[in-house]
């Protein structure tokens, strides 16, 4: 249904951390090869073998260059998929209902019949989160992989999004953020997890942990610097051996 | 935005269409049969086409009944609610009018207000969305307003010349007015604008990206080396060169070219011959302002592709 | 957007037709991946098709595999779109037009293979040299090797002498394994962590596994890397080093360890070579190599008396300085005294040595500080009792929590060498190696250097080789050289050229070929390499050797043969194609007697075995080398009555024996699959393997698990298992006497010495110690003319050339720019999205540029291998791999250019030969004009002999 959800029982969704993400896009492939076979029409690639390829992907891995006032720029991968917004407009403005969130655990999907393929929810999302698919022509997007999390096919400890079970570098988590105890939602609490474009007003469920600041310069990590002493003493600059030898018994 | 023929051709003529349906519901017409029918059709006409084009972009139409079910929440749905119920309504005022020789004012009045409610539900399909910071303004509904009114109105009078209605002229005058002051808004709606930026708005690169805690922040490597579909879609760009050029040609042949046809029309008798090249200059010109007012659109999703602060540039 | 009123209520879940539980598949085969060589496991899931066709719709990481524990990197998780790609080679082929046309004909199996038998049965009854077969990064090397010496030829290595032999060899001279493929980090206890020069490497997903586990236990991670990218983005510092002067920056930082006294000296006495005396005589014959008593055992300075002794007298307190007097009045002075001599010298101080690696003096002291603070202030210790070869029970296992990992940024240069040798030393110097918290060894390593073997090339014909060709030269005695001092072997390995060539020089057999210097060949047998693309230095230059015609007209390589699974360039450039299988296709063996799977805890070894039939009509490449071996009647190949002694490879995995009880496979041997390690050959042991997921696992006793080569434990465990007959313990060369010894040779001594224009370059690059000279290339150009470094990197994402075919990865890297520091484009007029002209001492390209800042400041850089040859791998015209895509290779050189005395040697290390990828020098400038927008050289096209992929691709439908 295109209107909204009051209130979900469950918050499901990821925390992806940036401070670990390699930027190997081993999620955004493992996204597509799961989603291409299971929930709704495969995701296509046009000219595949061709000029241009171009295809449907629900997970996508940028990379961007931060120059910070100090000290060299950095280069930070960001994965970048549908963050199952609380106030979702691509939900709202959907004039079909084939776009909705669930109300058990706050999931936004699009129900692939029903959907017209206008375009107007990629437009509404200030994520790029949807796509649609060039060869269908339905609305295409994450789905949080409902149909694992659930799937009484899979072995309990595979029931997690294809993206969080494959991720080399441990960099994204799966969890409810309705519950407070839950790793996910500590973890946003210790590393001081935020929101992305939180002037849209879309309050994402999603959450992206920052990097870990830089070392750098001379001057960092004074306190271990070597007793420059020690450098000059009798027996040379290799004073210190008969000391070390010594203690060898 | 990517600026589809199917939507630049929706709004600008459903615009039109439904304006003339508001002014021939507010009777603005005359009673001659022949003007009667060319007015009626011409409204059906430009309203479908409108609606018709829209349905070009749609890649499943054969799902587009299912429009209407969401009118509680979506524009887009209301505005495919309100275009068909205002058609059905103003046919029933048209009815009478064509067939029954009965002009209802009520119902042509209610078909006007119905017809001016999809104005506005249309212009909000683009003024709802916080995605696209330019659109996402009242200047927008306003700006759609004045042009369905500017069009329309340059339309009737033109079809008032042609059928020699007496108070042609009149309307005329207030075409001109009418496309003066839209222009007037348009032009608040530029310099709206020219501050309504992603970075500005707070969905810069920094911003979307949350980086900008740390820095400045450009894109490295986007995520594909070719195009997709979001690229396509959301991020347009136009050269400024290109962009300063077709502002240009829109705002003469949208408004100069047509004011200067109207005060032609007014002081020169041949009436008829010069509003119909005015309202057809002004339809061109129109297209090119819709075909701006899509290209030059910045998506939100813009700022995860490009440098949006000219600092990171 | 305001929350509307449920109205009508929320449709429920089920009635929209969602299914939470969807079936998944029919079954789960596991196997090994390989689309790349981490060699990690799959799940493969499998179910059946409108047509009722089995097919692949899932792959995932098997959650109890060793390498990878349930992930799966990108190229991993798009194996369906390799597996199904259109590039697919369908048929034997026949070259009908010219080389490099791509116009071949099919063939039958049986013309194929009678074909390839009649021009190899020639060679190998008159002269098997004539025959030279090369393998890219295949992994049975111990299989193709093993055909190559029964062919006799001397003319056999796999790809390691272009990739990374330099890390191999650096470690295994210094201390009997490497960083690379036989061992890693201690990722659980690590504490501070370094990684230099790498991208990628082939443990892709252990060692991100690894970085997540440091970044959880809140360890240091430092990336020392021109390109601060993948791993050097997330690391905690990153390092922004200039190309090729790693080597300086380690041996300023060994010392500030060495003037702070921040050396692990009771480490160094017991498990190095550090207290040795080496012997001191200038211009004597022995000047420089190790004192050694009558039982030629080294001798020592016993602290206790002042007097000699031992290195084996395990009562004897060794010294580290000191001036011994050697019967007969010589002196010598231990290891360590010589070493703090050379490191001590003003030239590798932190400030002298700033502006040349591009490091601030004060940050190369704090990381040696924090090196310091890490080994010494956070020791670990385990509780864990251990006894050494010397029956010395310890109570307790010390820990020096700093590890290094390293890879071609340090190999890839001509210091590489040295560079890798000067890495694994600092690790040795902070008593970090096979310690917990630091570097571990992976079984079958820790194996010193002497325990490997010695290179071989003496052929005759219609006889094998009397011996492995690669192997770890001692003393110039092991060259592969003639009486002449002319090399050997085809690619010039082992001779004065390369005399550490461990692995062979991959990258100089085509262009020697051509040459014919040392020799012409008939034959040119090539497995999995693109060599006429990626793989090969000097791109173009290596296609006009593989189309050069002699006077006659005629190629001058006769005949190339080649198998490769997919429509490559190298395909379009030979004579006869055998075409192979995809992975999921055939049985490979991930053998322990080549390159090892095993975790430091564990040995372990994997197989491939079909999870889906071929639906063309190839062959797996080894049953072919098995056929051709029988119907050439190579020894072993046969049996008595002549017939195929091996049905197949998988017949071979299970019979055949290296040793007794030692085959290519460690698990489930024996009659009842009882044993591991050594055993009985088992007729079910590839379904005890399947079974098990594909893998055996072999785990390593607790009190056997760190200072394996000195553990009693793991060297009882070892021999058990079969990596070596008896117990070898030994200890780390600081100093090594091998190369020590071949610097003799080049100071005039001995009978085997360099020719004279190369004794100077022998000199320098075989100092025992580790050390540092200027890369060579940068030496030879002028640098004001060529001031810039150029690099290029893997993309996580891509694996090499065979990514391009498959139409998930290519959307990620389906072109690629060239890097561009900021100050670099400021000076050259650049922005990003321009077009610029690179130019070094050899070639020019014309490529895209972006613009970065996020570099090293002399150095430009590029992903590897995303450029392609229009109409190779089945790609559509104007695929932007051909369009946008480029190879930076154009502009490297397989020779150095020309000297003073007009002589070119190979752009390689010295010492092993190791291709100088990144020693390249370049400069830039703008592409202004017209249709300056296009890329430079043009390579040509070939025509595709597998036709073109589809428009649309949509994996799924098959069965939804
Ligand atoms: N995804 C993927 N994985 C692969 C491969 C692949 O093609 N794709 N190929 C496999 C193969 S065959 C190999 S050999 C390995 C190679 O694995 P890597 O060792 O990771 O090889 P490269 O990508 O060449 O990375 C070399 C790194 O060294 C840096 N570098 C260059 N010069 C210097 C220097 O002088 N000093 C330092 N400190 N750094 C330097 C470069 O910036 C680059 O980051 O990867 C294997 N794994
Ligand atoms: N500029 C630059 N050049 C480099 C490097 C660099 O760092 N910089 N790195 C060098 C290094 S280390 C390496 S290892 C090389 C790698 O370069 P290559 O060895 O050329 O690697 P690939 O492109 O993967 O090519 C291997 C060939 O094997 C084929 N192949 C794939 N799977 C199979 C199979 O199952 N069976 C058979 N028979 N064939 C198969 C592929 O189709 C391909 O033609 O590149 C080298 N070139
Ligand atoms: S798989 Fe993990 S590390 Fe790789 S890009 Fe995705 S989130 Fe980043
Ligand atoms: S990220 Fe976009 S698609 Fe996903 S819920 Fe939010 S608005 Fe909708
Ligand atoms: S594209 Fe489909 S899901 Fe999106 S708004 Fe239109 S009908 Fe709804
Ligand atoms: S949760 Fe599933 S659908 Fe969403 S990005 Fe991850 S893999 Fe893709
Ligand atoms: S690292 Fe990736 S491609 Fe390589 S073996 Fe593992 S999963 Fe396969
Ligand atoms: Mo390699």
């Amino acid at each position: 249904m295109t209107t909204l959800p009051h209130h979900t029982e469950k918050k499901l969704g990821l925390v992806i951390d940036l401070d670990i993400c390699v930027g190997c896009h081993a999620c955004a492939v493992s996204c597509k090869e799961w989603n291409t076979g299971a929930y709704g029409a495969p995701l296509s690639d046009l000219h595949a073998y061709g000029a241009d390829p171009s295809g449907t992907w629900l997970n996508r891995v940028h990379s961007y260059e931060v120059k910070p006032k100090e000290g060299p720029a950095q280069l930070i991968h960001f994965p970048r998929s549908c963050l199952h917004c609380e106030d979702a407009p691509c939900v709202t403005v959907c004039p079909t209902g084939a776009s909705y969130k669930r109300t058990e655990d706050g999931i936004v999907l699009v129900d692939e019949d029903k959907c017209m393929g206008c375009g107007l929810c990629a437009w509404a999302c200030p994520y790029g989160a949807r796509e649609l698919d060039g060869a269908v022509g339905v609305m295409k997007k994450c789905t949080l992989c409902v149909d694992r999390i659930y799937n009484d096919n899979i072995p309990e400890e595979d029931r997690v999004p294809s993206c969080v079970r494959t991720c080399p570098a441990n960099a994204r988590h799966f969890g409810d953020f309705a519950d407070p105890e839950s790793d996910v939602s500590i973890m946003v609490a210790k590393r001081g997890g935020y929101d992305l474009m939180p002037e849209q007003k879309t309050k994402p469920v999603n959450k992206y942990l920052p990097p870990r600041p830089k070392t750098q310069g001379a001057t960092a990590n004074a306190e271990y610097a070597m007793p420059a002493a020690e450098t000059v003493q009798p027996g040379g600059l290799l004073g210190w051996l008969d000391k070390a030898l010594a203690v060898i018994d | 935005m990517h600026p589809a023929a199917s939507v630049i051709v929706f709004t600008t003529f459903s615009g039109i269409g439904f304006g003339l349906m508001t002014l021939l519901g507010l009777r603005f017409g005359v009673e001659n049969p022949w003007f009667q029918w060319t007015a009626t059709i011409a409204a059906y006409f430009f309203a479908g086409l409108g609606l018709l084009s829209s349905t070009l972009h749609l890649r499943r139409p054969d799902r587009a009944w299912r429009a209407f079910s969401q009118w509680r929440s979506s524009w887009l749905s209301r505005e495919g609610v309100m275009s068909i119920l205002t058609l059905g309504v103003f046919g029933l005022y048209s009815i009478g009018v064509l067939f029954l020789d009965v002009y209802d004012p009520w119902l042509g009045a209610i078909a006007a207000i119905m017809a001016l409610v999809t104005v506005l539900t249309t212009s909000m399909i683009y003024a709802q969305l916080r995605t696209v910071p330019r659109w996402s303004t009242g200047w927008t509904p306003l700006a759609f307003y004045g042009f369905a009114i500017a069009g329309s109105l340059l339309l009737l009078a033109a079809l008032l010349a042609t059928f020699g209605a007496p108070h042609a002229r009149q309307v005329e005058q207030y075409a001109m007015a009418a496309i003066i002051i839209a222009w007037a808004i348009k032009y608040g709606w530029w310099r709206h604008a020219e501050t309504a930026t992603l970075s500005a708005r707070g969905s810069g690169t920094g911003d979307a990206t949350g980086l900008g805690r740390i820095g400045s922040v450009r894109p490295f490597e986007p995520p594909n080396t070719s195009p997709n579909y979001l690229m396509k879609e959301m991020i347009y760009r136009v050269g400024r060169q290109r962009a300063r050029a077709l502002r240009r040609m829109a705002l003469f042949l949208g408004a100069v070219a047509p004011v200067i046809l109207i005060a032609l029309a007014t002081y020169a008798g041949a009436a008829a011959p010069l509003l119909i090249l005015a309202f057809l200059l002004h339809l061109a010109g129109m297209l090119a302002e819709r075909w701006l007012f899509f290209a030059e659109a910045e998506h939100a999703v813009g700022s995860f592709y490009r440098a949006t602060d000219p600092m990171a540039a | 957007m305001e929350k509307t009123k449920t109205f009508p209520p929320q449709t429920a879940p089920s009635e929209r037709g969602l299914d939470l539980s969807p079936h998944v598949s029919d079954e789960i085969r596991k196997t090994t991946c390989y689309m790349c060589a981490c060699r990690c496991g799959v799940n493969v899931h499998i179910r059946k098709d409108h047509n009722g066709r089995e097919v692949v719709s899932y792959l995932e990481g098997n959650r109890d595999h060793p390498t990878n524990q349930g992930v799966l990197c990108a190229k991993g998780s798009s194996g369906i779109m390799q597996h199904y790609s259109p590039a697919r080679l369908k048929k034997p082929l026949l070259r009908v037009g010219p080389r490099g046309s791509g116009n071949f004909k099919e063939i039958s199996w049986e013309e194929a293979l009678t074909t390839a038998t009649n021009w190899l049965r020639p060679a190998r009854q008159k002269d098997p040299s004539k025959l030279a077969f090369f393998t890219g990064r295949d992994q049975s090397q111990s299989f193709t090797s093993w055909w190559a010496q029964a062919f006799g030829t001397p003319n056999y290595a796999a790809h390691g002498g272009f990739c990374s032999v330099n890390m191999a060899a650096g470690g295994i001279y210094t201390m009997g394994g490497a960083f690379w493929e036989f061992g890693t980090s201690d990722w659980e206890r690590t504490r501070m962590f370094m990684i230099f020069g790498v991208a990628e490497d082939h443990d892709s997903n252990p060692i991100k596994l690894g970085l997540s586990k440091l970044k959880k236990n809140g360890a240091k991670i430092v990336g020392v890397n021109p390109v601060r990218s993948g791993y050097n983005a997330v690391a905690d510092e990153w390092v922004g080093i200039t190309p090729g002067t790693d080597g300086l920056f380690i041996l300023s930082m060994v010392q500030e360890l060495l003037k702070a006294g921040k050396v692990d000296v009771p480490y160094l006495v017991r498990y190095t070579n550090a207290p040795w005396l080496v012997i001191e005589d200038p211009g004597a014959a022995d000047h420089g190599l190790f004192a050694r008593g009558k039982d030629g055992h080294p001798l020592v300075i016993d602290r206790r008396t002042g007097k000699l002794a031992s290195a084996e007298d395990s009562d004897a307190k060794p010294d580290l300085k000191g001036v011994a007097k050697l019967p007969g009045g010589r002196k010598a002075r231990p290891v360590f005294e010589i070493m703090a001599e050379k490191y001590l010298d003003p030239k590798y101080a932190p400030e002298a040595v700033a502006a040349t690696c591009g490091i601030e003096a004060g940050t190369i002291r704090r990381l040696a500080a924090e090196l310091a603070h890490a080994a010494f202030e956070e020791e670990i210790v385990l509780d864990r009792e251990w006894t050494d070869w010397r029956g010395k029970k310890h109570d307790k296992m010390i820990g020096r929590p700093v590890s290094f990992h390293s890879m071609r940024g340090i190999s890839a240069h001509s210091n590489g060498f040295q560079t890798a040798r000067a890495l694994h030393f600092l690790q040795i110097l902070l008593g970090s190696v096979e310690t917990p918290g630091g570097f571990r060894f992976k079984p079958p390593y820790p194996k010193p250097v002497e325990a490997h073997p010695k290179p071989h090339s003496k052929w005759e014909p219609d006889t094998p080789l009397h011996g492995p060709h690669l192997g770890y030269p001692l003393s110039p005695d092991d060259l592969q050289i003639d009486e002449n001092g002319r090399p050997r072997r085809i690619d010039k390995a082992f001779s004065w050229d390369a005399p550490l060539a461990a692995h062979g020089l991959m990258h100089m057999v085509i262009a020697n070929a051509a040459e014919k210097d040392p020799y012409g060949i008939d034959v040119l047998f090539l497995y999995m390499a693109n060599m006429a693309w990626n793989s090969s230095m000097n791109t173009s230059g290596t296609m006009e050797m593989l189309t050069r015609t002699d006077e006659k007209g005629d190629y001058v390589i006769p005949k190339i043969i080649y198998s490769d699974a997919y429509s490559s360039e190298m395909v379009a450039f030979a004579d006869l194609i055998l075409p192979d299988t995809t992975y999921l296709e055939r049985h490979d063996c991930i053998s322990l007697l080549d390159r090892p799977i095993s975790e430091p805890d564990a040995a372990a070894d994997a197989i491939r075995w079909p999870v889906v039939e071929p639906d063309r009509d190839v062959r797996g490449f080894q049953s072919v080398l098995l056929d051709l071996g029988a119907r050439l009647g190579l020894p072993g190949f046969v049996a008595e009555n002549g017939s195929p002694k091996y049905r197949d490879y998988a017949d071979y995995l299970v019979k055949h024996e290296r040793r007794p009880g030692i085959g290519p496979l460690a698990g489930w041997r024996g009659e009842e699959g009882e044993a591991r390690g050594r055993g009985a050959a088992n007729p079910h042991q590839l379904e005890k393997y399947i079974e098990n997921g594909g893998f055996f696992v072999a785990h390593i006793p607790e009190e056997a698990q760190f200072f394996k080569p000195w553990n009693k434990a793991y060297q009882d465990w070892a021999v058990g298992m079969g990596f070596f007959d008896k117990p070898q313990p030994y200890v780390f060369s600081l100093y090594s006497e091998p190369l020590r010894k071949f610097q003799l040779a080049a100071e005039g001594h001995g009978d085997r010495q360099p020719p004279e224009n190369m004794r100077a370059r022998i000199r320098e690059a075989f100092d025992p110690l580790p050390t540092w000279y200027p890369p060579f290339q940068g030496e030879m150009v002028d640098k004001t003319e060529f001031p810039l470094h150029a690099i290029t990197q893997r993309p996580a994402a891509m694996y090499h050339s065979w990514g391009s075919q498959n139409a998930w990865l290519r959307q990620i890297h389906g072109a690629n720019p060239l890097y561009v520091p900021e100050n670099v484009a400021r000076a050259a007029g650049l922005q990003s999205g321009d077009w610029a002209w690179v130019t070094s001492h050899h070639g020019r390209i014309r490529v895209p540029v972006h613009v970065t800042a996020a570099s090293n400041e002399k150095t430009l850089w590029t992903w590897n291998a995303i450029g392609k040859r229009k109409g190779a791998w089945a790609l559509g015209k104007g695929a932007p791999e051909t369009t946008r895509g480029f190879l930076l290779n154009h502009l490297i050189h397989e020779l150095l250019p020309p000297r003073g005395d007009g002589m070119r040697v190979s752009n390689s290390d010295p010492v092993t030969g190791q291709a100088a990828w990144f020693d390249l020098r370049v400069k830039i400038e703008k592409a202004d004009g017209p249709g300056a927008d296009s890329l430079m050289p043009e390579t040509g096209g070939q025509v595709s002999p597998v036709g073109q992929g589809p428009e649309t691709v949509e994996y799924g439908k098959a069965w939804k």
